[in-house]
């Protein structure tokens, strides 16, 4: 289990960004004018300007497919834009591979990350920019670099460790020091917080605003309004590959840059809450144990119920049981003790039940991690709304499969949950994550389940598609279903849940009535600091047959 | 520029990148002749005649094409499980082995019509059987698959030495062979077929097994594409979490899908030892089975590719022959060698020269998607 990122309890995500016009204006460290992609007939990017001044958070938004990716791929050298120029430091400078961005000073840190596993970090850092023919000699120049750069920025990473066992926070501050290595001071960032735990997110924003101190441009790519207005001094929205506005921070409001994104006016979500007693159960957990193949215990003694037509759930700082909990509730892997009924199958390690099994039984899945578990990437759309249904007599007779009444049913899917391009026969991977989860989602829903387990519903998805998944999800509800939600998103959680049940370490530490929920409080329940305060304001009355829902919250 | 995953049509992938590469392949041997004071012109004529210019030709030509076809349907079907199967030496021997069992025991006692389903059957169960083992370690035991198959060809190889010098060999012989099998077990071979329709050709050890092999490309492309097996083997194939979310056992999955390759090399035997040779003798795989991997690979694991990556195998190996037996300068090294820059251009750099096909292509026509972001 990751040590860092939970010991430092964060203080709120807000971190002042200052004021956005200072008297004297910095000077550009970018400028792009009139910048043009085309692939094919599609525009990726058409006629976009952007601004950037020297030692200024720049935040770009937009949602999925906005030409985000593509702005900042010219930046870098990926690709070339058609027409328009790019300017660096008020010079028109010529970018065709990512070692002329480097020679730029532009660094890059991408949302899946460019380090070898098995080496160091010191040895990450390095790669390419060794500065001598000997390792050894290179090495000792890099420490101190290193060195400097972690008390100049507050960067610390033992460079001795191997990035495989390094937390992700810290596997992307090696990204940031590769980049600041390598003399970076344009550094772009591609939805950074994805991966992290508010807390690590927290820490990234505090590097950011010293790096920013110390003359340092940054450009922000995130979809996560929030942390726009949380960290940026300007913003630029991008829509339809278009530039739709440019902003100071200061000077806008989150409803707003969500408007502009989407083009239209967002409903507040806000879902009627269910009174949770007196439901019919769906899931019983009793005592449920799990420990990882490395024996270190991953579930510790949860017990808690859903009932039908309620939905739980799960909130906690990413990495603290609530993957695992979906995994052997789902039936992937079985638990090491204590039990569990899901719609009146027990199952317990003497007893274990396949996910073949659980989907005959109407409990469904939608997994947290949809490209390893959701689809197969290399799969036709139509294939991938097949996962987990291909014995299914309406899909396969006598073993040959029926590809006229798939593509039907994917057809069908696409439609009903709005996926783009509604085409069954493209590539999983080639869709957008949004619709890739659309299409998770609408498989596992369409099933009619009974008791519906659902793992990150909207993670790297658009705010367009969040609204729609959320009422496909409080409708279930609405229509009896047993639902059980795991999410990182805080605000997820409380719109959503009927019942909010805290984890930290593998343990159910507080159980909280959504309609009295407080962010603070769950807050500090995600961090384990929440006894004191528990005992003060008395939130853990969850007065359900199984009291034991809070559980060794109290040694 | 990143050329990797732009995609191409069809045409392109599995059409014209390959035979570039048979292009530059022969470009290279070429070069190879013209050193050494041939003419590359006429050794590709007496070559291609040698395979196609008479009906001895042709009739050798589709013998060797249905060896590569057994094997490299064998590796292909191992690969869409993403397992990688270098047995398919061994388990074709075997298969071997199965079918002299079988038929050495009842060759005497059974018509043609149950000897030869029995045969077909016999070579297939012993070819599954020989992968089946390495497929239970690597899936219960986490023994690499690869480096099970290879050793299983060398044991094999030394079982068949084994059992052909002291128990099979027939009574009284000298060479490490066992008796030939009763006329009712041979599987027909062409010129005879084409006797039943009135039709003579020259006598070659073309056989029907052609027609079986090519029932098996139909049989595993319905199998991989069309049925919930051939599903349920992609997925694990591409993704394991996948495959146990969806409810598949990737064990299962991983000897099955051995099973069937192994299954599939076995029936090299049907070609070699129920058609041709009429008993079981020392090394009568000759190498086919690992040709298949070449033939796999350059045929992109579809059965319409292996198909002609096997008549383009079956031309080297008969055209190859009579270029050596013509062409005094030429050895039957060179040959191999020849043999061998094609499956260097085909197989391991099958993709050198994507990226600049892709080039031309986005020269020509611009990409219709945007990358995801």
């Amino acid at each position: 289990m990751s040590s860092s990122g939970k010991d430092t309890v964060s203080q709120g995500p807000g971190i002042n960004a200052g004021s956005a016009s200072s008297p004297s204006q910095p000077p550009l460290a970018i400028e792009l004018r009139n910048i043009s992609k085309s692939f094919g007939a599609v525009r990726a990017n058409s006629n976009i300007d952007l601004v950037v001044r020297k030692g200024t958070i720049h935040g770009i938004v937009g949602e999925n497919g906005a030409g985000k990716s593509t702005l900042m791929s010219i930046l870098y050298g990926f690709y070339q834009a058609d027409e328009g120029d790019v300017l660096i430091n008020g010079k028109r400078v010529r970018i065709s591979s990512s070692r002329d961005a480097i020679a730029e000073g532009i660094g890059m840190v991408h949302q899946h990350f460019m380090l070898v596993e098995n080496f160091t970090v010191l040895e990450n850092v390095m790669l390419g920019a060794e500065t001598h023919r000997l390792l050894a000699p290179g090495e000792n120049n890099a420490r101190e670099e290193l060195l400097r750069l972690a008390t100049d920025y507050g960067l610390s990473v033992d460079p001795d460790t191997l990035v495989s066992d390094l937390p992700v926070g810290e596997q992307q501050r090696t990204e940031i020091l590769k980049a600041l290595y390598r003399h970076a001071e344009i550094l772009i960032l591609d939805e950074p917080t994805g991966v992290l735990t508010p807390q690590e997110a927290d820490q990234l924003f505090r590097v950011l605003q010293a790096l920013k101190a110390r003359g340092v441009t940054v450009i922000l790519i995130t979809h996560k309004l929030r942390e726009i207005m949380d960290v940026t001094d300007t913003v630029s929205v991008l829509r339809l590959g278009q530039m739709v506005a440019h902003r100071n921070t200061a000077q806008t409001s989150m409803e707003e840059l969500a408007e502009l994104m989407v083009g239209r006016k967002l409903a507040t979500a806000s879902f009627e809450r269910v009174n949770p007693t007196a439901l019919p159960p769906g899931i019983e957990v009793r005592d449920l144990s799990y420990d990882d193949r490395l024996g270190v215990r991953r579930l510790d003694n949860v017990s808690f119920h859903v009932g039908r037509g309620e939905i739980v759930g799960i909130a906690g700082v990413a990495g603290n049981g609530q993957s695992e909990l979906l995994e052997v509730l789902s039936g992937i892997t079985p638990p090491v003790s204590g039990s569990f009924v899901i719609n009146g199958r027990e199952t317990s390690a003497e007893n274990p039940t396949s996910p073949g099994e659980m989907r005959e039984r109407k409990v469904n899945h939608v997994p947290e991690d949809r490209l390893k578990l959701g689809l197969v990437k290399a799969f036709t759309a139509a294939e991938s709304s097949l996962l987990g249904y291909h014995t299914d007599a309406k899909f396969s007779l006598r073993g040959l499969l029926r590809l006229d009444s798939i593509r039907k049913m994917c057809e069908r899917l696409m439609k009903s949950s709005d996926v783009r391009p509604a085409n069954p026969r493209l590539r999983s991977a080639s869709f957008s994550g949004g619709n890739q989860q659309k299409l998770i989602l609408a498989r596992e829903l369409d099933k009619q389940p009974e008791v519906l387990l659902i793992g990150q519903p909207t993670r790297g998805v658009d705010i367009g598609a969040i609204e729609l998944i959320h009422e496909k999800i409080v409708a279930m509800r609405d229509g009896g279903c047993a639902i059980l939600l795991v999410s990182v998103e805080l605000d997820e959680i409380m719109t959503l849940s009927d019942r909010i049940l805290v984890m930290f370490e593998g343990r159910i530490v507080g159980s909280v009535l959504a309609r009295d929920a407080d962010k603070t409080q769950l807050g500090l329940m995600m961090a384990n600091a929440h006894d004191v305060a528990d005992k003060q304001s008395g939130l853990f009355n969850d007065s359900q047959a199984y009291g034991s829902d809070v559980s060794g919250a109290d040694q | 520029m990143n050329t990797q995953n732009v995609p191409l049509p069809a045409w392109i992938e599995v059409g014209l990148i390959p035979i570039l590469n048979i292009v530059m392949a022969l470009f290279f041997a070429g070069l190879i002749m013209f050193a050494i004071g041939v003419n590359p012109v006429e050794a590709v004529e007496i070559m291609l005649f040698g395979a196609f210019g008479y009906d001895e030709a042709i009739g050798y030509t589709l013998y060797y094409t249905t060896n590569f076809i057994f094997t490299g349907l064998a590796v292909a079907v191992a690969f869409h499980a993403s397992l990688f199967n270098i047995g398919g030496e061994g388990q074709a021997y075997i298969g071997g082995l199965g079918v002299g069992l079988v038929f050495l025991l009842l060759d005497a006692y059974l018509p043609p019509l149950l000897l030869i389903p029995i045969g077909i059957a016999a070579a297939g169960l012993f070819g599954a059987a020989w992968a089946f083992i390495p497929a239970w370690l690597q899936a219960y035991r986490g023994s690499h698959i690869v480096i099970t198959t290879i050793m299983f060809n060398f044991i094999a190889a030394s079982l068949m030495v084994y059992l052909l010098v002291n128990v099979l060999i027939a009574p009284g012989s000298m060479s490490p062979e066992t008796r030939e099998f009763d006329a009712a077990a041979w599987l027909p071979q062409m010129h005879e077929v084409f006797t039943w329709f009135g039709l003579s050709i020259a006598r070659t050890p073309l056989n029907l097994s052609l027609v079986w092999a090519l029932i098996c490309c139909l049989f595993v492309w319905i199998y991989i594409w069309r049925t919930r097996w051939g599903y349920a083997l992609r997925t694990a194939g591409y993704s394991e979490s996948a495959a146990i979310y969806a409810g598949i056992k990737p064990r299962k999955v991983i000897v099955s899908a051995m099973c069937l390759s192994g299954a599939l090399a076995g029936f090299v035997a049907v070609n070699e030892i129920m058609g041709v040779h009429h008993r079981v003798l020392l090394n009568f795989t000759a190498g086919y089975g690992f040709t298949g991997i070449a033939v796999s690979l350059m045929g992109r694991n579809h059965p319409i590719g292996i198909i002609f990556a096997s008549l383009l195998f079956g031309v080297l190996y008969q055209g190859g022959a009579e270029l050596a037996f013509e062409i005094p300068k030429i050895s039957r090294e060179m040959v191999v060698a020849i043999q061998g820059l094609i499956i260097l251009f085909s197989g391991a750099l099958a993709l050198m020269l994507r990226p600049w096909v892709v080039r031309l292509y986005l020269l020509v026509r611009p990409l219709d998607s945007e990358p995801s972001t």
